[in-house]
């Protein structure tokens, strides 16, 4: 079987089951929604940045990129809830490469989580917070693709080495909110203790917002050339420590 | 290296399945251990042997999800270790775990399973439809699988496993945890497919009336090793006599061995109050039980005779009995193995 047609089935199946389930989707939806609302305006009283930037304006794009880290890493989580109910090993034992089934997977989730991000995006079109032009529009979907494809494979890398879902919420605690609260989201970067300025900027979500935050005209610190650099090379480390941990994987 | 597979006169490749030394370790644990067999086309081979015997190991290196320690396997004709996508293509498996997508519809697990396999649009509209009516399930081919009874997911897995035409079926525990009425339902589906389209069909059970009803042939497994492989009636005319069983008060180790003596005994298990004697000529040696009996002051409450079953060949050729700890009821007895008498 060729690979395409084994990457377009596993990606038929995400979406079957995303459409299928739309409590779940409003579900994963609600966090970043409620840090949106309830900070963007709680805030919004006393923060206007570099003079013209109101707070929801500052952490809009970071909430998109909110949206597509969380449904992205848990991709992973889907993988082991297959692997829990036994699904994992119908594909496994079929004639289908495991890299074929690994591009699946996470096209499949890319696809999801963009559908997730694109909504905040439009919200905060329809809302007038970003700036409504075709070139940043069309780069803040190159972020939005290359954030979530890295972090799917992230999440699928740290799922190969699991068991159950349930260690699943360790790297939730772990790893998924320290990488949020460090990516400049909430915050901006000028003037932090040395010692959060050091873990944010080695935080690739970082550059993730910082380039969505260019994209959609809010305030920007780096050239976007150097965020896109960064976040394409942290989706090459990460898909290339997924697929070698996937390929190890076994029912 | 493996054998050839034999080419019957037809010019068709007769074995179907070849092992040849096959072992497989965890760590210290000897999983398998040097599995010789060769399976027939169109055979329905059952692997019988308590939990742990190796049976889902010896399946799992079979439908290539395993590496094997050493030695080989091939199956139609194909190397489980080197081609592993041409196995896989030849075989259907139902795992002893359930392996359905929950949410996804009966009809949308099999297209699945259908594109996987690489079965073209056309070709899958048909075969999900004629599937799905093998197993009776075309009524319900839309609903969620999650609203699917046990008996229910158990079909569809079999009908998945149908799916892509394979030449070899394997079956983990067909009817593992199943109430009788289905796993006699289920039964039928896997003799229809026998008779039907003449498959190959490896199952793997725990349940002797499960072998002894379904299987053409079957490989008693105990601790890593085949140790009889057999028609089921071939096996049991191994216990060479009848089975006898006594129920008596008293009995000592004494009389046990006085009648242990006896010419008559082939073999012989205590299992509480109960005696039970493998005996080639019952007729004489029931009167000659009854007078040892007597004189040692036993008291024999009751005498019953049968055929021997499955179960009593295991237990000859082991020295243990197969228990199903999975049933509820199944009663925790134990049997002390007396020795066996060999002429």
């Amino acid at each position: 079987m060729n690979f395409g047609a084994a990457v377009y089935t596993l990606w038929l199946r995400e979406m079957r089951r995303f459409l299928r389930n739309r409590s779940r989707l409003v579900g994963s939806m609600a966090m970043p929604a409620l840090f949106l609302l309830v900070l963007g305006s709680g805030f919004g009283g006393f923060f206007r940045y570099r003079n013209d930037v109101s707070y929801i304006q500052f952490i809009g794009p970071g909430i998109i990129a909110m949206s597509l880290l969380f449904s992205s890493m848990f991709g992973g989580l889907n993988l082991l809830w297959d692997k829990q109910f036994g699904f994992f090993k119908e594909i496994l034992v079929a004639p289908v490469s495991r890299m074929g089934i690994m591009a699946g997977k996470t096209l499949g989730t890319v696809t999801t989580s963009m559908i997730k991000g694109s909504v905040f995006l439009v919200g905060l079109m329809v809302a007038g917070l970003v700036r409504l032009e075709v070139f940043g529009l069309l780069l803040a979907l190159v972020f939005m693709f290359l954030i979530s494809a890295a972090f799917v494979s992230l999440g699928i890398a740290f799922a190969s080495r699991m068991n159950d879902p349930q260690g699943f919420q360790l790297v939730m605690s772990f790893l998924i909110m320290p990488v949020f609260f460090l990516s400049g989201t909430l915050y901006p970067t000028e003037g932090l203790p040395l010692w959060l300025w050091t873990l944010t900027y080695l935080n690739p979500l970082t550059y993730g917002v910082d380039g969505l935050r260019f994209a959609l005209g809010s305030a920007y610190n780096l050239s976007p050339l150097v965020n896109l650099a960064v976040i394409a090379a942290f989706w090459a480390v990460t898909t290339i420590a997924g697929s070698l941990l996937f390929r190890r994987m076994t029912a | 290296m493996l054998r050839a597979p034999t080419i019957d006169s037809g010019g068709r490749v007769s074995t179907i399945i070849a092992i040849e030394g096959l072992t497989k370790k965890f760590g210290n644990l000897t999983a398998l251990n040097d599995v010789h067999l060769n399976v027939e086309a169109s055979e329905l081979l059952g692997l019988l042997g308590p939990n742990g015997a190796g049976k889902t190991t010896l399946i799992s290196i079979l439908a290539t999800i395993l590496p094997s320690t050493s030695g080989g396997a091939s199956v139609c004709g194909h190397d489980v270790h080197r081609e592993q996508h041409a196995v896989r293509k030849c075989i259907g498996i139902v795992f002893q775990d359930p392996s359905l997508d929950d949410e996804l519809t009966g009809r949308e697990n099999l297209d699945f399973h259908g594109r996987l396999y690489g079965m073209d649009a056309g070709a899958r509209l048909i075969r999900v439809e004629d599937v799905l009516r093998l197993v009776d399930l075309s009524d319900r081919g839309n609903d969620l699988v999650k609203t699917y009874s046990g008996g229910m997911r158990r079909r569809l897995e079999i009908a998945r496993g149908l799916m892509h035409h394979p030449r070899v079926l394997f079956l983990d525990e067909p009817t593992l945890g199943l109430d009788p009425q289905t796993r006699r339902k289920i039964w039928d589906y896997i003799r229809a497919l026998r008779d039907t389209f003449r498959m190959t069909i490896v199952l793997t059970t725990h349940y002797m009336d499960e072998a002894d009803q379904l299987c053409t042939r079957i490989a008693i497994m105990d601790r890593g090793e085949i140790v009889a492989l057999d028609t089921p009636d071939g096996l049991k005319a191994r216990m060479g006599g009848d089975v006898l069983e006594l129920e008596m008060t008293g009995a000592h180790q004494e009389f046990l061995e006085g009648l242990c003596r006896m010419q008559e005994v082939e073999d012989m298990a205590v299992e509480d109050e109960k005696l039970i004697l493998t005996v080639v000529n019952a007729e004489s040696f029931i009167p000659k039980a009854f007078q040892a009996a007597q004189e040692q002051e036993i008291q024999i409450r009751s005498v019953s005779m049968r055929k021997p079953n499955l179960e009593d060949v295991f237990i000859k050729l082991t020295g243990r009995e197969i228990r199903d700890e999975s049933a509820p009821d199944a009663k925790t007895r134990m049997r002390i193995y007396m020795g066996r008498k060999r002429r």
